[in-house]
């Protein structure tokens, strides 16, 4: 038998920003799926076709209780219940409160083996309010959080602010996340297939880490403000990326990336050096990515992570049009990235 | 050589059992199927998917609980009444306790039903992962997270705490009550002595997690799946199986044990496998017997019946069958 394993998206958001409109926008679109939804109290929600599990949030700690190794054991419990349904579901859905870190769900369908055999980790879905967000990222920690382990961030309630707020909030938004892809809404307006189905977990899919190319594969271009933004980015990404970061006063506990380039690595320095940083810096790594040219090896190698979890792949070989170069991203808390870059560096072969 | 019966019955086999002769199985649609000679009929217990089932100790009736938030019996005749409703609910924990009493719980709650139809709640502040009745039923073991609650069913008195850090996901009394034992999420089994709460025994080693445990006639060895064979510990010493080396039955290559079910008199284990074998194995001398060709599901539910004659099982993907030992 060949086990399928059904896509997870988990839907976040801040209280207030709108995740419970783009639940029911998913539940009610005549996409003729049928998904099974995990929300913390049941609330104006509730479809015929699909079903709805009201669920506490519980946070379990594994292996003595290591902030790396916590896992929703709630999810556990549910996913195993839906695996005995007949016929199934195309997808579990599943919304955390407002005030939720997204790691345990995340981490959850990585370190519980059962889970893991029947179901994937589509992609992190954050709504954000932009009338608020800028606010919000500065006295609450979730809410950075929520940024920092998106894939995709639907930048919400977009008719309340001015262009001018919204590029700030957007940008922001950039800083802490550079990787993520964002969609503009008025009410969680958006097209499902720019939510669901993104395999933003799947090392097959990792593509690119320019946000640049993400953006202009993924983004509208009705708005003429937002092409002048990408040019803006696009200059920055080409001088120096360290400055980025600092045209948001930093405070010591703030989410921040990290963005590592170089050549060919060597793979017996690399994997000791990957290990080891994600075994001292996990708790404060949120996520990280990676696009990876080994010594000696066709293949691109592709990394992604959550806290202490680290999966890689050998994806496929390296086109001949394509430049072969190490690209990895961490997006985390107190992050020394001086000490990362230059023992990142140390990795590489000499050229 | 032992003969199959098979029923194809397109779900999930939940639980396999039997009502005195009457092999019956509990599906994941939230139907109950009642074998009768070479057919089996079909009866609908819950609306939605039905999560646990449990055989009343008397034999005579087997209770379901679902997503649908009830807890139903089912007797050999298909005649289904309701125990409980609790709306919006998902009861996915069940067991059974002597005269006629079901503890359920979906949640937080943990819930007593007497025959009487009079009910307890017993709250907890985690959710409740397991549930089992003392032999003598006068305690319930409910499994939780960093332990296990012990409550007397009688009385208003607060529960006895039996505490371990972690995720308890499964719990069992020993049959003659002197030791509880749960099944953890990180791969392994705790174990107390009731009578002080200590004398942990850590029982661990499996290379996935621990869904299946059946104790063994006199309850001498506790059989537990979640590796490549059957692990039996020795509960026949003084202090339980601690320094000992379980017994390990059934080993096989690439595939893992499922589920497993002590025959009710002799010391043999039906041993339920990923790959969907299912095969015996004797304690003494570790002889095997294979009752069921590998297939294409694994196997979900064992159980033997009264006289250890016929064994009834399933698969996830819907396959049900009797084995029966005499040919």
């Amino acid at each position: 038998m060949t086990e399928t394993q059904i896509p997870v998206t988990v839907l976040t958001g801040y209280l207030g920003a709108g995740k419970t409109t783009l639940l029911n926008r998913i539940l009610s679109e005549n996409h003729g799926k049928k998904y099974a939804v995990v929300v913390n109290e049941f609330g104006e929600i509730g479809i015929d076709n699909d079903l709805i599990v009201e669920s506490d949030e519980e946070i379990y700690e594994m292996n003595n209780g290591c902030v790396c190794c916590t896992v929703r054991g709630d999810l556990i419990r549910v996913v195993e219940g839906l695996m005995k349904r007949p016929g199934g579901f195309d997808g579990i859905l599943v919304e955390t409160t407002g005030l939720a870190n997204p790691a345990p769900v995340a981490q959850t369908f990585f370190m519980d083996d059962d889970v893991r055999a029947k179901s994937k980790l589509d992609a992190v879905v954050t709504v954000a309010d932009a009338k608020n967000l800028l606010t919000r990222l500065d006295d609450a920690p979730e809410a950075e959080e929520q940024i920092a382990f998106a894939d995709v961030v639907v930048l919400n309630k977009t008719d309340l602010v001015s262009a001018q707020q919204l590029d700030a909030v957007e940008k922001r938004i950039r800083e802490i996340n550079p990787h993520a892809t964002i969609h503009r809404t008025e009410r969680c307006a958006i097209d499902l297939t720019k939510v669901l189905d993104r395999g933003a977990f799947d090392l097959d899919r990792i593509l690119t880490l320019d946000p640049e190319f993400l953006e202009a594969d993924e983004h509208d271009h009705d708005h003429d403000h937002h092409d002048h933004d990408h040019d803006h980015d696009h200059d920055h990404h080409h001088h120096d990326h360290d400055h980025d970061h600092h045209h948001h006063p930093r405070h010591d506990d703030s989410v921040f990336s990290v963005s590592l380039r170089g050549g060919t690595l060597d793979p017996n320095k690399f994997f000791p050096w990957i290990q080891q940083v994600t075994q001292v810096e996990g708790p404060n790594i949120l996520r990280l990515k990676g696009i990876l040219s080994m010594d000696r090896d066709p293949d691109r190698y592709v990394l992604q992570g959550v806290h202490m979890i680290v999966e890689g792949t050998h994806q496929r070989p390296w086109k001949d049009d394509e430049k072969r170069e190490s690209r990895l991203v961490f997006i985390g808390r107190k992050l020394n990235e001086e000490a990362l870059r230059q023992s990142f560096e140390a990795c590489l072969i000499a050229a | 050589m032992p003969t199959i019966q098979s029923f194809p019955l397109g779900a999930y086999v939940v639980a396999a059992n039997f009502l005195g002769k009457t092999p019956v199985f509990a599906l994941g649609d939230g139907m109950v199927a009642l074998a009768d000679g070479v057919s089996a009929e079909k009866f609908q217990a819950h609306s939605g998917g039905l999560l646990a089932a449990a055989r009343t100790w008397d034999g005579d009736r087997l209770i379901t609980s679902g997503d649908d938030g009830r807890v139903v019996a089912i007797d050999p005749a298909g005649k289904i009444d309701t125990i409980a409703e609790k709306p919006k609910k998902w009861i996915d924990q069940l067991a059974t306790g002597p005269d006629g009493v079901i503890a359920f719980a979906g949640g937080r709650e943990a819930y007593v039903h007497f025959p009487n139809g009079k009910e307890r709640t017993l709250e907890h502040e985690r959710t409740v992962a397991g549930l089992a009745f003392a032999p003598k039923g006068l305690r319930l073991a409910v499994a939780r997270y960093n332990g296990v609650s012990l409550w007397w069913i009688g009385t208003d008195a607060k529960p006895q705490s039996l505490e371990w850090k972690g995720s308890h996901i499964g719990v069992t009394f020993s049959p003659d009550g002197r030791h509880v034992v749960t099944a953890m999420q990180e791969n392994a089994l705790h174990g107390w002595r009731v009578a002080d709460g200590g004398g942990h025994m850590r029982m661990s080693g499996y290379p996935g997690k621990v869904k299946s445990i059946s104790w063994s006639v006199k309850g001498r060895f506790l059989a537990t799946s979640g590796a490549e064979m059957a692990v039996l510990w020795p509960f026949h010493f003084k202090d339980g199986p601690m320094g000992k080396q379980p017994l390990q039955l059934g080993a096989r290559d690439k595939t893992v044990v499922t589920v497993v079910a002590c025959h009710p008199t002799e010391e043999v284990v039906a041993i339920g496998y990923k790959d969907g074998m299912v095969l015996a194995a004797r304690f003494g001398d570790g002889d095997e017997v294979v009752l069921r060709k590998a297939g294409e599901s694994p196997v979900t539910a064992l159980a033997w019946d009264k006289t250890g004659i016929r064994l009834a099982f399933g698969t996830e993907d819907g396959e049900a069958g009797i084995v029966d030992l005499r040919g």
